[in-house]
């Protein structure tokens, strides 16, 4: 088992920094058929998804672990999926069959499709039966449509945050940020952090030490994704510039109901496929709308992502699994 | 000669009085009006609207997924719209009123009031 251990290693180090860029470029592309890189002493390596369960026992299975889900929007009920709380569901049961039980549930947003009480409570009810302590939230523009701009979703997810909604937590030595830019959107804009968060932001992690593990999660994608369907933050660059001297940043996302990846200096930006329904990738139809496949298809493109945390390693590993 | 000339300057007369008018027809759109405009594919369609004030501007989502009207001015907003519903504003002042969908903004259109 070593041997074949030793040829799945990739090591290219050029840049001298410990990340190999050509190894993790080899990972995104596996990472659409099921296959998680890990950080080993500063080596990464790429196994498939099939030989997760080698390492029950390694030290892969980390610190801890969580599970990051996005865009549930219940209330949804079109053909390009006419049951949302199935596959729902079935994200559940899909975390539940984690070899290890994640500490908790990230959701980055559209958690509702209209912000109707009934839709909250529905998500809020669903996830209960995750093996997971507890869920995090960020809001989805989606989360923000009701009377009051918000009212609903704060009125439940609001407590402990500032602002919009913003707010950070520490786990096992890993600093999670929660960020809104769903908010106040201006006209031909992209998402939007505002000056008040940033400032907030920029507090927040002033005093960490540059070797703690950072996690950002917001909805909409912190990089330039596609513009032109809004797939971007306009403000986020500052928002980045505060985490430039930390040594491990991972910024999750989702909205834009794909898996994506992006590795930038320390920074390792990753979207979340949808548990409801998939949207065409950029650029590939005449809008970002729901788009229907197959009923036979759709849950090869919904999923949840699974990461783990293991102390003292350079990156976190994000596991990208469907539902089917 | 003399005829000639006097018929062919009361023809230009009257097709100068008829262009004039037609001008002025196409020009004030002079009856308050309602005017449609879809949403569709993230799109505002006509995307620029010009009517007379007094008119009244229908909006009616055919996409998937839901959309709002938003006015930069914060002058109008509708509540968010589903598929099929629709929000409909009358415009009294004369203006030019530029909006966007307040859940993807990157969708925007123009009403031009006169």
């Amino acid at each position: 088992m070593d041997d074949k251990l030793k040829k799945d290693e990739i090591l290219h180090d050029h840049n001298h920094d410990g990340i190999d860029r050509r190894g993790f470029l080899k990972c995104m592309a596996w990472a659409g058929t099921g296959a998680f890189c890990v950080m080993q002493g500063g080596v990464l390596k790429s196994y498939s998804l099939s030989r997760l369960a080698e390492f029950k026992d390694k030290p892969m299975k980390g610190d801890f672990s969580f599970v990051q889900i996005s865009d549930s929007h219940m209330g949804f009920s079109k053909p390009a999926n006419p049951d949302v709380v199935a596959t729902l569901k079935a994200a559940v049961d899909k975390i539940n069959a984690l070899p290890t039980a994640p500490s908790f549930i990230l959701h980055t947003g559209d958690i509702t499709h209209l912000s109707k009480p009934e839709e909250f409570d529905n998500v809020d009810q669903i996830l209960k039966s995750a093996n997971a302590k507890e869920v995090f939230y960020v809001p989805g523009e989606h989360d923000m449509v009701g009377e009051g701009e918000g009212k609903q979703y704060l009125e439940r997810y609001g407590k402990g945050t500032q602002g919009s909604g913003w707010y950070s937590f520490d786990q096992k030595g890993v600093h999670f940020i929660g960020l809104v830019n769903v908010l106040n959107l201006k006209a031909g804009g992209l998402g939007s952090l505002g000056q008040e968060q940033l400032e907030w932001m920029e507090k927040d992690v002033k005093h960490l030490s540059k070797s703690t593990p950072i996690v950002v999660f917001a909805h909409i994608p912190l990089w330039s994704v596609y513009p032109e369907w809004g797939w971007g933050t306009d403000d986020s660059a500052q928002a980045l510039s505060y985490l430039k001297r930390f040594g491990s940043v991972t910024v999750l996302n989702g909205h834009i109901h794909q898996t994506m990846q992006k590795v930038e200096g320390n920074i390792t930006f990753h979207t979340a496929a949808s548990t409801a329904f998939p949207q065409p990738k950029p650029g590939t139809a005449p809008s970002p709308g729901p788009m229907t496949v197959p009923a036979e298809q759709l849950r090869s493109l919904l999923g949840v992502c699974d990461v783990n945390y293991v102390q003292g390693q350079h990156a976190l590993a994000v596991v990208d699994s469907t539902l089917e | 000669m003399k005829r000639t000339f006097s018929t062919l300057s009361v023809a230009m007369l009257a097709i100068l009085v008829l262009m004039m008018a037609g001008r002025a027809r196409s020009l004030s759109a002079a009856t308050p009006a309602e005017v449609a405009v879809k949403i569709d594919n993230f799109v505002f369609s006509p995307n620029t609207v010009t009517i007379a004030a007094g008119s009244t501007v229908r909006w009616t989502n055919h996409d998937d997924i839901p959309h709002n009207v938003v006015s930069d001015d914060k002058s109008f907003k509708s509540k968010v719209l589903d598929t099929d519903e629709v929000f409909t504003y009358t415009f009294t002042k004369p203006g030019t009123y530029s909006y966007f969908c307040g859940l993807h903004p990157k969708m925007t259109g123009k009403i031009v009031v006169q």
